[in-house]
Parts: C-alpha cells; sequence; structure tokens
C-alpha cells in the first residue's frame, strides 16, 4: 500500500470544498448554508496544513488566523439571522423573499 | 499607493459619518455602535489597501467585511433591512471562503503569502495548475466584493435593503480597498492568465449593469446596477498595461468615491423616515420644490454620466485610452456604447425631477449642517477632479513604480 502523501490531503481537501459548494447552492436551511461555509473553510484549512508538509510552518499559522475568523464569522452571523428571524419568522432561503426585481 | 487610498478611505468615512447624524435621526435609532463599526469597517479598508502579505489582506478584507454586514442590517425593525443583511451576510462569506481556497492553492503553488514572493515566484516561470487555479478563485472572491458581474446578484438586493449611508459606504470605501488589493494581485504578481478573465467580467458587468437599471424605480437600486456597471468599467483598467492601468484604477476609485458618496447623501436625506420615499416618482417636481439639492444632485448624476468639467469624464477617458493603448478595442467600444446606454437612465432621473410634477407632495425636511458639510466636500471633490485632474494623476502615477519594481 502506498504511503499517503500530501496529494491524498488535497484530493480530500477539493472533495469537502465541493460539497460545501452543492450544500450552499442547494440547501434550502440558512443554518446548514452557514454549516456548507464552514465546511469549505475546513476544506482550506486542510490545504493549508496539508501544503506546510512541503513550505513549512506558514500554512499552519494562517490555518489558526482562519479557524478564529471563521468562529468570528459564525458569531455575527447567528446574530444577523437572530435578528432576521424575529422579523420574518424564518430561516428558509426561499421564504427571503421581499427584495426582488 | 497606501497612502493615496488610505486618504481616500478616510475622506469617504468622514463624508458618511457627516450624512448619518441626520439619518440616524430621522429613523430614531439611537446607536453608538453605528458609528464604531463604521470605524472599525475604515480600519478594515485601510489595513487592506497597504497589505502586502495574503493573510493580513484576508484578515482585514474579514474585518471590513464583518462590519459591513452588521451594518447592512442596522434598521432592525425593518424586515428588508434584515434581509439584506442576511443575503449579504450569506454570499459575502461564502465568497471570502472561495478568496481564501485560491490563496491555499496559490500557497501551495509558491510556497509563499507574500505578495513579492509570489511574483518572483511566478516570474521565474511557475506557471502551475495550481497557480493558475489559485488566481481564479481569488478573482471570484475579490470580483464578489467589488460586485463584478457575474459575482453582482446580491448587489442590488443589498442595497435597496441596507441604510442609504450605510450604502454609501460601502459602494465606494471596501470597493476601493479591494480594488487595491487587485493592483496587487493582478498587476503586481502579474498574475498569469488575467487578460481574458478581466475582459468577460469587464464586458459583462457594464453591460448587465446598464441594461439592469434601464427598467428600476427605486433609486437606491437604479445607483446599485449603476455600480455594478461602473465596476465594470473600472476592471477594463486592468486589462491595460501597468503603466497606464494602475494611475486609471485610482483615479476611477476616487472620481466614484465623490459623486457617489454625494448622490447616496441625497438619497438618504430624501428618504425620509422609515425610507419610505425611493422611488423615481418621488423625485419628481425636487428642481422647484428643493433647487440646491437638486442642482447638487444633478452635478452627481452628470458626473455619473461622464460629462466633461466632472470626474466622472475623467475617469472615464483615462480607463478607456488605457485599454485602448492595449489595443482592446472590442472592450473599449463596448464600454463606449455602453456608456451612452448609461445615459439614459441618469438622465431619467434628470428629467423627472426637473421636468415632471409631483402628484403627491412628499416632505422635504430641512438640511441640516453636517448635510451640506457633506455635500460640500463631495461636489469639490467631483469638480476638483473634473477641472484639473492632472495632479491627482500624477499622484497616482507614481505608485507604478512600487507596483511593477
Amino acid at each position: 500500500m502506498a504511503p499517503i502523501g500530501t496529494l491524498h490531503y488535497l484530493v480530500i481537501a477539493a472533495a469537502l470544498f465541493v460539497l460545501g459548494v452543492i450544500g450552499v447552492l442547494t440547501r434550502r436551511n440558512v443554518v446548514i448554508i452557514l454549516m456548507s461555509i464552514e465546511l469549505i473553510l475546513n476544506a482550506v484549512n486542510l490545504n493549508l496544513v496539508a501544503f506546510s508538509r512541503i513550505w513549512g510552518l506558514h500554512g499552519q499559522v494562517f490555518s489558526i488566523f482562519i479557524i478564529t475568523d471563521a468562529a468570528a464569522e459564525a458569531a455575527v452571523g447567528l446574530g444577523i439571522l437572530i435578528a432576521f428571524f424575529r422579523n420574518k419568522e424564518t430561516v428558509n432561503v426561499d421564504e427571503i423573499d421581499l427584495l426582488k426585481w | 499607493m497606501c497612502l493615496r487610498f488610505h486618504i481616500l478611505i478616510t475622506a469617504i468615512t468622514a463624508v458618511v459619518i457627516l450624512m448619518s447624524y441626520e439619518y440616524m435621526a430621522t429613523q430614531q435609532i439611537r446607536a453608538g455602535e453605528y458609528y464604531s463599526l463604521i470605524l472599525l469597517g475604515a480600519v478594515g479598508m485601510c489595513l487592506m489597501s497597504s497589505a502586502v502579505e495574503l493573510v493580513l489582506i484576508f484578515i482585514a478584507l474579514e474585518i471590513s467585511s464583518i462590519s459591513t454586514y452588521v451594518l447592512a442590517g442596522f434598521r432592525r425593525r425593518a424586515a428588508i433591512s434584515s434581509e439584506a443583511s442576511v443575503k449579504y451576510f450569506l454570499l459575502g462569506s461564502f465568497a471570502t471562503a472561495f478568496f481564501l481556497y485560491g490563496v491555499a492553492l496559490m500557497f501551495g503553488a509558491t510556497g509563499s503569502t507574500g505578495i513579492s514572493v509570489i511574483a518572483q515566484s511566478l516570474r521565474a516561470g511557475n506557471t502551475s495548475t495550481l497557480a493558475f487555479a489559485g488566481i481564479a478563485l481569488m478573482f471570484v472572491g475579490l470580483g464578489f466584493k467589488v460586485a463584478a458581474a457575474p459575482f453582482h446578484i446580491w448587489t442590488p438586493d443589498v442595497y435597496e435593503g441596507a441604510p442609504a449611508p450605510v450604502v454609501a459606504l460601502m459602494s465606494t470605501g471596501p470597493k476601493a480597498a479591494v480594488f487595491a488589493v487587485l493592483l496587487r494581485v493582478l498587476f503586481e504578481i502579474n498574475a498569469p492568465g488575467r487578460l481574458g478573465l478581466i475582459w468577460v467580467t469587464a464586458a459583462l458587468s457594464m453591460t448587465l449593469g446598464n441594461l439592469s437599471a434601464l427598467v428600476q424605480h427605486n433609486v437606491k437600486r437604479l445607483l446599485a446596477y449603476s455600480s455594478i456597471a461602473h465596476a465594470g468599467y473600472l476592471m477594463m483598467a486592468y486589462a491595460a498595461l501597468p503603466a497606464n492601468g494602475i494611475p486609471a484604477v485610482m483615479f476611477y476609485t476616487a472620481t466614484y468615491a465623490a459623486m457617489n458618496v454625494g448622490a447616496f447623501a441625497i438619497v438618504s436625506h430624501l428618504a425620509g423616515a422609515g425610507e419610505r420615499y425611493v422611488t423615481i416618482e418621488d423625485y419628481a417636481g425636487l428642481g422647484r420644490r428643493s433647487p440646491l439639492l437638486a442642482a447638487a444632485l444633478s452635478i452627481f448624476l452628470l458626473s455619473l454620466i461622464g460629462i466633461p468639467m466632472t470626474g466622472g469624464f475623467f475617469a472615464k477617458f483615462y480607463v478607456f485610452s488605457a485599454a485602448f493603448q492595449n489595443s482592446l478595442t472590442g472592450l473599449v467600444i463596448i464600454g463606449v456604447l455602453n456608456s451612452a446606454i448609461g445615459a439614459y437612465y441618469y438622465l431619467r432621473l434628470l428629467v423627472v425631477m426637473y421636468m415632471k410634477e409631483g402628484g403627491q407632495e412628499i416632505p422635504i425636511a430641512p438640511t441640516p449642517l453636517a448635510l451640506h458639510a457633506a455635500l460640500a466636500i463631495s461636489i469639490a471633490a467631483t469638480l476638483y477632479l473634473g477641472i484639473l485632474p492632472g495632479r491627482v494623476i500624477e499622484f497616482a502615477s507614481r505608485s507604478v513604480r512600487d507596483l511593477t519594481q
């Protein structure tokens, strides 16, 4: 059996990325869309850590930044979602339809 | 280059804060965090325009984005405002994730996140697939932030729902900062294969923006589509040679900020409590009822069309000539045709203001001193850039050397 190399990690990361994008585009619940975005961010983290095997620690430091930022973003996002829920009583993106052309 | 963008962003922030005083009072929102969020966003934008390291660019991008996500939903009781905020947040963080994936691939291809190291590595002939994919994904993320087609879907919705002074800020400040980042990503890195990418984006943005603006009834929505079109004109400069493109981009961002902030200052004043009066019909007879405001708005609209004597003319002139010198005749023709289409909907607003009588009289509040100051700054900047563009363009040309070594 071949040892696990950088390429394997990259393939997994790419798969996570695609799953995240599909999730954002097809799911109708805002909370699940948020989770799909987190999935993409984790794909990025996996990529950076995998590349760190070749290029050194720099990528790992970057991924810590991304984890922190993802937490901040999730906090703000849920806050915004609660403000919206108070007005419309829904988290379904099909019902977020006041603004249309 | 950093200094110039810092001055621009600080000026935008100052004018937006001046117009916010009255707006917050009219909307009966008493919240100090509004101003601190604006300042926080401004810090992010300044950092973004001076960062030469992709990690810092990402953090700065997030600082400015997160504060504008919150600001977009600041009229908490209004459903459309919080809806705008949710839309902006979801699509914005989606775009940031794309940008990050691009950065990760770029790191994988070159082993660094510093712009200059990446540039060296690419110049040395490193043109792996990873680098191409990285540039493309980063371009998607940044293209979203500047509202360039085909990543513009959020713009009209968010601009319509968000409070008017916030729209004034986010249609100019973060855009200018992200255009500064694009200068680094596209020119300094000398991104491989950028020409095709920009060609398509610029042509699409101009055409979609202008054509959709033709059928709008809401002034904020109309200005949103106009901002998509202007992002398209600006994109053209990135297809030019660095020596012409960089000054053109800097001049255009400054001019666009001056005229757009001014236009939104008037929109936010006329909107009234609860932003009720934002359709084009509400502007009927404005020329008679409030000649000064109408005159100011006319200057901004004429500048947005690109009439000589206003900044908009030279901004377009520099962009078109920069693209023309790189023999992008097709793109220039599309641009000129689009300017002609664009003139129609700005002129329609002018015609309504001066030649149509309003059915029902909408109340116009007296203009407070702060708004006068905001308008005076915007008008002065718009006219200065239109009458004496030489010094600004010369100042901008100096940064060509920094970016291209």
